[in-house]
C-alpha cells in the first residue's frame, strides 16, 4: 500500500477516534462516580448537534458575518444548553432512584434516551437535518494524486479532544472540586459525612460530561454537516465500547479506547474490508477484556469491606 | 370496596366502556386498513411520507362517501425498517387492529417477512416502496407493490456505467441491507452480461446509521476507481457523496431510488457535494398530470409530497378501487381484482401482472445541477 493511503488512513481513524473519546468521556465519568451506564448520553450529544445547527442558523439571520465568532458562541450556547439537558436528565431520571437497585438506572436512563429521540423526531421532524459546509479549510501534503489531506475541522477535533481530556484530567486531579469527586466516587456515603454535598458533585459530574458531549456535537456537526435524531445511537454505543476498552471510569482511557478504535476501524477497513470493521472492533474489545477484564487503564476494582 | 381502589376501578370501568364502545362503532361504520413503515427511527422520514399520503388519499376518499358508504380508518404500524419488528407489526395489525388491507412496508427487508403474515392471513398488501425482486416473486397471490423491481433499475445504471460513462474501473458500495445489497447486486450482474465485471475493483459494504465513511473513501481512491455505484439510502449516499469530494475524488456517482431524494442535499451539506451525481428512479411522481391537485394540496397544508408520498396516497386508492368494485374484503378477491383491471390513481392508470409487480416498467436516470434540483436525463 502507498505511504499516503496508509497516512490518510491514519488521519481517518485518529479524527473518528477523537470523536468516540471525546463522547466516551461522558460515559466514564458518570460510570466513575455513580457506577451506572447513562445510556441517554449518546442523545445527549444527538440534542448538541440540533442546538449547533440552530445556533448557527439564528446567529446568521441576525447578520453576523464573523466566523470565529459566530462559531465560539455557538460552542458557547450549546455547551450550556445541553450541559442544562445533562443536569435535568440527572434530577429526573436517575437522582430519584439513587437508592434503587442498580438496574432501575439503567432502564431509566435507555427511557430517557427514547424520550430524548422521540421529542426531537416529534418537534424537529425526521428528516435529516444539516448545515453548510462553513470551513472548507485543507492541509495538503504530497503532490497530485498522491496527498494526504487533513481539513482544518478534523485538525480541530483532533486538538480539541486531547486538550478537553487533558484539562478535565487536571480538573480531577489537582482541584478541590476533583478531591470532591473522587471521595464521592470512592465512598459516597463517606464523603457525604465529611461534609460533601454529594448530590451536588453528582450533578456537576453529568453536566460536565453534557459539556463534553456538546464540544463533540459542535465539531461533528461542522465536520460531517449532517445529522438526524437517531445519530445518538450509533455514536453512542461505540463510544460506550471505547470508554470499556480503555478502562470505565477512567479518563485517559476514554480517550485511549476511542483512538484505538477509531484507528482499528479506520485501518481494518483500509486494508481488509468495510463489511467487517465493526467486527473486528468488538473481536479487539473482546480480547481486551479477556486479558484485562477492567479495560486497558482501568483500574481492578478493590472489594469494599 | 376499600378507598384507594375505587377511583382505579372506576378508571377500569370508564376504560372498558370506552373501548367498547370505540369497538362497536369500528365494526358498523369504518374499514380499517394497517399503513406500515418506518415512523420511528433512523428512516422515519419514508414513514412519515407513508403516512402522510395515505392520511391524505383517505380523506379524499371519505369526503367522496368512503368506500361503499364505508369510511376508512387508517391504523399505524411502526416497523423502524427492523424485520422483527416487521413481522410484530403484522400480526398486531391483524390480530389486534384487525384491518381489512394494508399498505407497507417501505424497507424490503421489512416488507419480505411481514408480508408472508399478511399473505398467511388472506390479507391485501400494496408497498409503496419496497423494489427487491423477492418482495414479488415468493408467489405470494395478495402481495403487489406501486413501485419497479431493482433488476429493472440496477441493469439500467450498468448500461449507463458501461455504454455512457464508458467506466474503466468502478467501485461499488452497498449498506448491508435487503435493498441496497439487491439493487448492487442487480448491477454487478448486469456489468457480468456486459462482460465488464472486470472492471469492478472494489465491493463493500458500510454501516447503516454511520456518518463517518472517510476510510472507505480512500480506500476507494487507492483502487483507483473512476465510478462509484452505491446501493442504499440518502442518509448514507449524503455523507458517502460529500466525504468522497472533501477527499479529492473526482469520480462519477450513481445510486438507485433510495437516494433520489432533496434531503440527500442536507444530508450531504449542500448542493456542491450532489452535483452531478446520477441516479436511477422510477418518474417524478409530483411532475406527472394526473397528481398536480392532490400535490397542490398538499403543498398548500404545508407538506411537501417528495419521495414516497404520492405512491402511498397511490397504494390506498387502488386498495379503495378494488374493494369498491369487488363489494369485498377478501385478500384474494381483492388480489384477482386488480391482476385484471387498471386503476386510475393519482400516478395516473396503473395495471399489474400476475406476480403483482406493475405492468410499465419505467426507470429513469436522473442528475442533480448545482443548485440542488435533479432532472431527467432523455436516454436514448
Amino acid at each position: 500500500m502507498d505511504w499516503y493511503i496508509l497516512a490518510q488512513q491514519l488521519v481517518n481513524g485518529l479524527t473518528l477516534g477523537s470523536i468516540y473519546g471525546l463522547i466516551a468521556i461522558g460515559y466514564t465519568m458518570v460510570y466513575g462516580i455513580v457506577g451506572m451506564i447513562n445510556f441517554a448520553h449518546g442523545d445527549v450529544y444527538m440534542v448538541s448537534a440540533y442546538l449547533t445547527a440552530i445556533c448557527l442558523a439564528v446567529l446568521f439571520s441576525f447578520g453576523i458575518d464573523s466566523l470565529p465568532f459566530a462559531l465560539l458562541a455557538t460552542l458557547a450556547i450549546t455547551m450550556l444548553i445541553t450541559a442544562a439537558y445533562g443536569w435535568t436528565i440527572e434530577r429526573v431520571a436517575y437522582r430519584p432512584l439513587r437508592g434503587a437497585p442498580r438496574l432501575a438506572p439503567l432502564i431509566s436512563a435507555i427511557g430517557m434516551s427514547l424520550v430524548l429521540q422521540n421529542g426531537v423526531q416529534l418537534s424537529q421532524g425526521a428528516k435529516t437535518q444539516g448545515v453548510p459546509s462553513l470551513i472548507p479549510a485543507t492541509l495538503r501534503f504530497g503532490e497530485g494524486h498522491d496527498f494526504v489531506q487533513i481539513t482544518l475541522v478534523q485538525l480541530m477535533i483532533i486538538v480539541v479532544s486531547l486538550s478537553s481530556m487533558a484539562a478535565l484530567t487536571w480538573l480531577i486531579q489537582r482541584t478541590s472540586l476533583g478531591r470532591q469527586c473522587r471521595a464521592t466516587q470512592q465512598d459516597r456515603r463517606m464523603a457525604a459525612i465529611l461534609g460533601i454535598n454529594t448530590d451536588r458533585i453528582i450533578s456537576t459530574v453529568f453536566v460536565i460530561g453534557a459539556a463534553m458531549a456538546a464540544i463533540a456535537g459542535v465539531l461533528v456537526t461542522l465536520n460531517y454537516g449532517s445529522f438526524d435524531f437517531y445519530i445518538g445511537f450509533v455514536t453512542g454505543i461505540k463510544a460506550f465500547t471505547a470508554a470499556v476498552l480503555g478502562g470505565i471510569g477512567s479518563l485517559p482511557g476514554a480517550m485511549l479506547g476511542g483512538l484505538i478504535l477509531g484507528l482499528a476501524e479506520a485501518l481494518f477497513s483500509g486494508v481488509v474490508n468495510t463489511d467487517y470493521k465493526d467486527v473486528f472492533a468488538f473481536s479487539l474489545l473482546v480480547l481486551v477484556l479477556i486479558f484485562r477484564p477492567t479495560g486497558l487503564l482501568g483500574k481492578p476494582e478493590v472489594e469494599k469491606v | 370496596m376499600d378507598l384507594p381502589s375505587f377511583p382505579r376501578g372506576l378508571l377500569a370501568m370508564v376504560l372498558a366502556g370506552g373501548l367498547s364502545l370505540s369497538g362497536l362503532a369500528g365494526a358498523a361504520e369504518t374499514i380499517k386498513i394497517g399503513v406500515a413503515g418506518p415512523m420511528t427511527g433512523g428512516y422515519a422520514a419514508f414513514g412519515e411520507q407513508f403516512w402522510r399520503g395515505t392520511s391524505q388519499a383517505a380523506e379524499d376518499i371519505n369526503a367522496n362517501g368512503g368506500i361503499n358508504g364505508k369510511q376508512i380508518e387508517l391504523v399505524k404500524g411502526d416497523d423502524a425498517c427492523e424485520p422483527k419488528q416487521a413481522t410484530a407489526v403484522a400480526n398486531r395489525l391483524l390480530d389486534q387492529d384487525k384491518v381489512a388491507a394494508v399498505v407497507g412496508h417501505f424497507c424490503s427487508s421489512s416488507t419480505i417477512p411481514a408480508s408472508e403474515v399478511y399473505a398467511d392471513a388472506g390479507i391485501l398488501v400494496i408497498t409503496p416502496g419496497s423494489t427487491n425482486p423477492k418482495v414479488t416473486e415468493r408467489g405470494l397471490p395478495t402481495v403487489f407493490r406501486m413501485c419497479g423491481r431493482d433488476d429493472q433499475q440496477g441493469p439500467l445504471a450498468a448500461d449507463f456505467i458501461v455504454k455512457k460513462l464508458k467506466a474503466k474501473k468502478i467501485a461499488v458500495v452497498h449498506d448491508k441491507d435487503t435493498y441496497g445489497q439487491g439493487i448492487a447486486d442487480a448491477m454487478r450482474d448486469r456489468l457480468k452480461e456486459l462482460k465488464a465485471d472486470n472492471r469492478v475493483v472494489l465491493y463493500e459494504g458500510l454501516t447503516r446509521g454511520e456518518k463517518d465513511f472517510n476510510a472507505l473513501v480512500t480506500k476507494i481512491k487507492a483502487s483507483g476507481a473512476d465510478t462509484v455505484y452505491f446501493g442504499g439510502l440518502y442518509n448514507e449516499a449524503g455523507p458517502l457523496l460529500r466525504q468522497l469530494r472533501e477527499q479529492g475524488l473526482k469520480v462519477n456517482f450513481l445510486s438507485g431510488d433510495g437516494s433520489l431524494d432533496p434531503a440527500i442535499v442536507t444530508a450531504a451539506g449542500g448542493p456542491q457535494f450532489v452535483v452531478g451525481a446520477y441516479m436511477t428512479s422510477v418518474r417524478e411522481a409530483r411532475n406527472i398530470p394526473a397528481s398536480q391537485k392532490v400535490v397542490k394540496k398538499m403543498k398548500d397544508a404545508g407538506f411537501d409530497p417528495a419521495g414516497f408520498t404520492l405512491y402511498a396516497y397511490a397504494s390506498l386508492q387502488s386498495i379503495a378501487e378494488a374493494m369498491k368494485a369487488t363489494k369485498s374484503t377478501d385478500g384474494e378477491k381483492l388480489a384477482d381484482w386488480l391482476k385484471n383491471h387498471t386503476v386510475t390513481t393519482v400516478l395516473g392508470p396503473k395495471n399489474w401482472d400476475a406476480k403483482g409487480d406493475l405492468k410499465e416498467r419505467g426507470f429513469s436516470i436522473y442528475v442533480w445541477d448545482a443548485d440542488g434540483n435533479y432532472k431527467e436525463i432523455a436516454q436514448k
